[in-house]
């Protein structure tokens, strides 16, 4: 089959669907490939590299959708492009189905397979396909860049010899994947994190990453909701949120909200009152601002600055950083179809009874297939389902067990040393005292150099041949060869044993 | 001809000189003095014994003392180092053997001449020594036959095997009461072959029950029982020499058993029973609950993880030997130290077939032996590690030892290297380890599978560093 990748046309957008090294990895899988000129260009991938990954490059947007069996996308079909998109083709790209019933209904009308990479099921073996989290993890970290380049400090600290610089604090809300990128991006360019999240599970991910977690007194209310998003809270809850916020407002930089609830609007968690309560020169990066903002004074797509603040609401961060998030996108669309493609044979196959598949197509067919059955899996309901705790038996030791075994030791001694004559006595003794010998040295040995240990104890043991050389001298014939016999066996032993000693002995070197 | 009091003196040198070779292996610095100390110790008692007691034939004594040192230094030149574990099982044999020949024509001897008790001890001392020996003898030749491959490494569990190890200890004790009985009047040759062929089917079957992973115990609990048989010998001799020796080896032994059975959480009689895992642990569905996805990585993209690490930890396992690619994990190893990148090497007690097999290949493959440390040196430090790359290992490395109080081997201490930043796992498939229980490491988020034969996977590692 014919994958086909035209160029995007929505304002703005700098990704592409494919970069040059997945042609190649989606050549293997079988399919052929065919790029609309110029279509990487934005994001600094040239059309010669394409062509040397084994893509053709077309002219024409028309003759790209004509040609293709599949179409990659990064956005939504728009204008021309929905006359272009042909029944019976798949198309593969952001969809949003929620927010865009309309453009389902018409998709599902057309005959057309849609499959949207953002309804990918957040199960865990389908998160290497999960374009949402990729571009998530690109916009917390470009939210950091863009915050710096309107701040106008240092984010470490430093102490110079022209006076001391503080270090910038910075207050990440919401600690999902673009939270926890922002949290690392903000940590390594040196600044003082902190975090909020109305999801308590989250805690140790905040702090793995070195940053601050803030607390809510309150009393115990998880806001973990499906699929590792959070729910809406109660009112108390939003209430001693805001409280929490709000102290915080006058005391950091740099705030970056990323706050979400999965159909609704953004939560308006920055007032403007916290905006006019931050010093002056602060910035505030609002990633919820295509949802409407956690922010009040957010104007989406564009740089406002009020009292002061910097309001980032930029809703294009992943295209502006291109090349890493056209990378990420393409590899979570190969993974996708490697999915959808078992033979390997390029032959693109929709099956239902995947989950993955299930959860991302919307509609195929004639019909719509969206929203899918509620997914059976999770990542974090599965954590929460408690796993009984390993319960430690403790064994009671009986305190008679050993006086008993004791006891037996001794009399069967008792009984030993009233029958056995002196001169046997005298040899046990020795025996038990080599015992305890023996048991002080073993333990010292290094566990390193317990195959040495074996193979010198082994050649010791062989000391047994003293038995034979007494024997030896004997007149009487098959004693005597016997014991040539043992003398013989012991031997290679004696000599086995310590040689292959010597010989592992002289491989350890520092 | 020297006296009998100074042939004494020299047993008490040489007891000394064992001791302090033992006690040499302490560390890596004086383990080769001590060698030399225990080889020091040996010529000394044999010289002893040779110019004391020996009057004649001195012929025949020097032909199969020449004879078969030839053969032991030719086998210790030519073996390889990951045949070390046959070796040692097939030396353990020759112990056996050699306590067996004693044991059997010292009660051939006509000459002996006790009465009364004195007979019966001396009676039981020999026939102990030569049950002991026989069990040594055919249970390091089965050992050697599935160290070396010969035969299947699987446990061989017969119905009723318990019962038929009963049966033999009986049928053994009873023809030891024969024995003595008869050899008050001259006889008892009879219950004593007898007794030596029971013993030799008991060691068969007692190795053949023990499966290819218990082997470090196996092999441990053999050296054990030279060294037993070695002191039964002595007291059936009057010999302090051969007792003391015979009780150092016999401790060296039954110390290692015990570590190998801690370091696997089992009890030393159920391992000697055999057939792990078939009782009261079978009924337990392992492994068919949905895991997770697997994440495979490539030859170059583990070079580069390994890169761009700082903290590298190396758990390496039975695989590493089987694959024989330690030669290739040191030369990945000095490559990453000459980086800067600190290399570290964890081993767990149980990995290989012989207590320290490991650190043997490693040192063969002139791995430092500074960076290569023990299971519990270094498991606190996984946190800190950036990417474990565990080679040809399985259940060392198997979380559900901790948190499955279920699974065959809960309680089981292992090698916590999910703790760590990244794991890498090289194996051929995801076939289960010896236990047979699936491991959840594979599955965890932070481990990629490296699949393929170790040494060849390595090699392509290397290439792309």
């Amino acid at each position: 089959m014919k994958i086909g990748v035209p160029k995007e046309i929505h304002t703005g957008e700098r990704r592409v669907a494919t970069t040059p090294d997945v042609v190649s990895k989606l050549t293997k899988l079988g399919f052929d490939v065919v790029i609309e000129t110029g279509a990487g260009m934005a994001a600094n991938y040239a059309d010669d590299a394409y062509g040397e990954a084994g893509c053709k490059i077309i002219n024409s947007a028309q003759d790209v959708w004509a040609q293709s069996d599949i179409v990659l996308k990064v956005q939504a079909p728009e204008g021309d492009e929905n006359t272009l998109l042909k029944s019976g083709q798949t198309l593969i790209c952001f969809l949003w189905p929620a927010q865009n019933p309309e453009m389902l209904k018409d998709l599902t009308q057309r005959g057309i397979t849609a499959i949207a990479i953002d309804s990918i099921p957040r199960i865990s073996r389908a998160q290497k396909m999960d374009a949402r989290s990729s571009m998530a993890n690109i916009s917390g970290y470009r939210a950091i860049v863009e915050a710096a380049q309107h701040f106008g400090r240092f984010f470490t600290g430093q102490i110079t010899a022209a006076g001391r610089v503080a270090p910038a604090k910075v207050l990440v809300i919401g600690a999902g994947v673009a939270g926890l990128a922002a949290i690392g991006a903000a940590k390594s360019m040196g600044a003082i994190v902190r975090s909020f999240d109305t999801r308590a599970e989250v805690k140790e991910q905040i702090e793995s990453m070195d940053a601050e977690f803030l607390m809510l007194n309150f009393k115990d209310e998880d806001g973990s909701g499906e699929g590792g998003y959070a729910k809406v809270m109660s009112d108390e809850f939003i209430e001693a949120e805001m409280a929490l916020f709000a102290a915080q407002a006058k005391d950091v930089d740099i705030i970056v909200t990323t706050a979400l609830i999965p159909g609704k609007p953004a939560p308006k968690l920055i007032t403007s009152e916290m905006v006019a309560s931050m010093k002056s020169g602060s910035v505030i990066v609002d990633l919820a601002a295509e949802q409407g903002g956690n922010c009040e004074l957010t104007v989406p797509g564009k740089v406002a600055v009020c009292h002061g603040v910097s309001i980032i609401g930029y809703t294009d961060l992943p295209s502006r950083l291109a090349a890493q998030s056209s990378q990420l996108y393409s590899n979570n669309l190969y993974n996708l179809l490697a999915e959808m493609t078992p033979e390997k044979d390029g032959k693109l196959f929709v099956d239902m009874t995947n989950d993955v598949v299930l959860g991302a197509t919307i509609c195929t067919e004639g019909k719509t297939t969206w929203p899918p059955p509620a997914p059976t899996l999770s990542a974090t309901p599965k954590k929460v389902a408690a796993t009984p705790k390993p319960t430690v038996v403790e064994k009671k030791k009986s305190v008679f067990g050993p006086i008993i075994g004791a006891a037996i030791g001794a009399l069967a001694l008792l009984g030993l040393g009233g029958v056995a004559p002196a001169d046997f006595m005298s040899h046990f003794t020795v025996f038990v005292l080599a015992c305890f010998v023996g048991y002080m040295v073993i333990w010292s040995v290094s566990p390193a150099l317990h195959t040495p240990l074996m193979s010198v104890t082994n050649a010791i043991s062989s000391i047994i041949v003293i038995g034979a050389l007494i024997q030896i001298s004997s007149t009487d014939d098959t004693i005597k060869w016997f014991a040539v016999f043992t003398v013989l066996i012991a031997s290679i032993n004696i000599v086995g044993g310590f040689a292959v000693t010597h010989r592992m002995l002289k491989m350890f070197r520092k | 001809m020297i006296s009998t009091g100074i042939v004494t003196v020299a047993y008490i040198a040489a007891m000394v000189l064992f001791i302090l070779a033992l006690n040499g292996l302490s560390n890596q610095e004086t383990a080769r003095k001590g060698n030399w100390y225990g080889i020091s110790g040996m010529v000394i008692a044999l010289l002893a014994t040779v110019l004391g007691v020996v009057t004649n034939n001195y012929i025949e004594l020097m032909i199969a003392l020449l004879v078969g040192g030839s053969i032991g230094l030719l086998v210790a030149k030519r073996v390889q180092m990951t045949a070390i574990p046959e070796l040692i099982a097939i030396l353990h044999s020759l112990v056996g053997l050699a306590a067996i020949m004693v044991g059997y024509a010292n009660f051939a001897d006509a000459s002996s001449h006790f009465t009364g008790i004195d007979l019966t001890i001396h009676d039981i001392e020999t026939y102990v020594g030569v049950l002991i020996g026989a069990i040594t003898l055919s249970g390091s030749i089965t050992a050697f036959g599935k160290l070396s491959g010969r035969i299947g490494s699987k446990p061989l569990t017969l119905p009723g095997r318990h019962i038929f190890n009963l049966v033999l200890l009986v049928a053994v004790a009873w023809l030891g009461q024969q024995f003595v009985v008869q050899s008050a009047v001259g006889n008892g040759m009879l219950p004593l072959v007898i007794m030596i062929a029971l013993a030799l089917v008991f060691g068969v079957h007692m190795v053949m029950a023990i499966g290819g992973a218990d082997m470090p115990v196996v092999i441990s609990m053999l050296n054990s029982y030279s060294g037993w048989a070695a002191a039964a010998t002595g007291f059936m001799l009057n010999n302090d020499l051969l007792i003391v020796i015979g009780a150092l080896v016999g401790s060296s032994g039954a110390i290692l058993s015990y570590i190998m059975c801690k370091a696997m959480n089992r009890n030393f009689l159920s391992v000697i029973a055999g057939g792990f895992g078939s009782s009261n642990v079978k009924a337990l569905p392992v492994g068919d609950q949905e895991q997770g996805e697997v994440l495979t990585i490539s030859a170059t993209e583990t070079a580069e993880l390994l890169m761009s690490a700082k903290e590298v930890m190396i758990i390496p396992g039975y695989g590493m030997a089987v694959a024989k690619a330690q030669q290739i994990v040191s030369e990945l190893t000095s490559k990453l130290r000459e980086k800067d990148i600190n290399v570290r090497f964890a081993i767990h007690p149980v990995a290989g077939r012989m207590p320290g097999q490991m650190n043997v290949l490693l040192a063969e493959a002139k791995v430092p032996y500074d960076i290569v440390f023990e299971m519990d040196e270094v498991n606190d430090d996984f946190p800190q590690v950036d990417v474990s790359l565990v080679i040809g290992a399985n259940d060392i490395v198997n979380p559900s030892a901790l948190d499955e109080p279920n699974s065959p081997i809960a309680g089981m201490p292992v090698l916590e290297c999910w703790h760590g930043k990244a794991s890498i796992v090289l194996k051929r498939s995801m076939a289960t380890g010896y236990a047979g229980v699936q491991n959840p490491l594979f599955f965890k988020e932070n481990t990629q599978m490296l699949f393929g034969d170790a040494k060849d996977t390595l090699v392509e590692v290397l290439a792309a560093l």
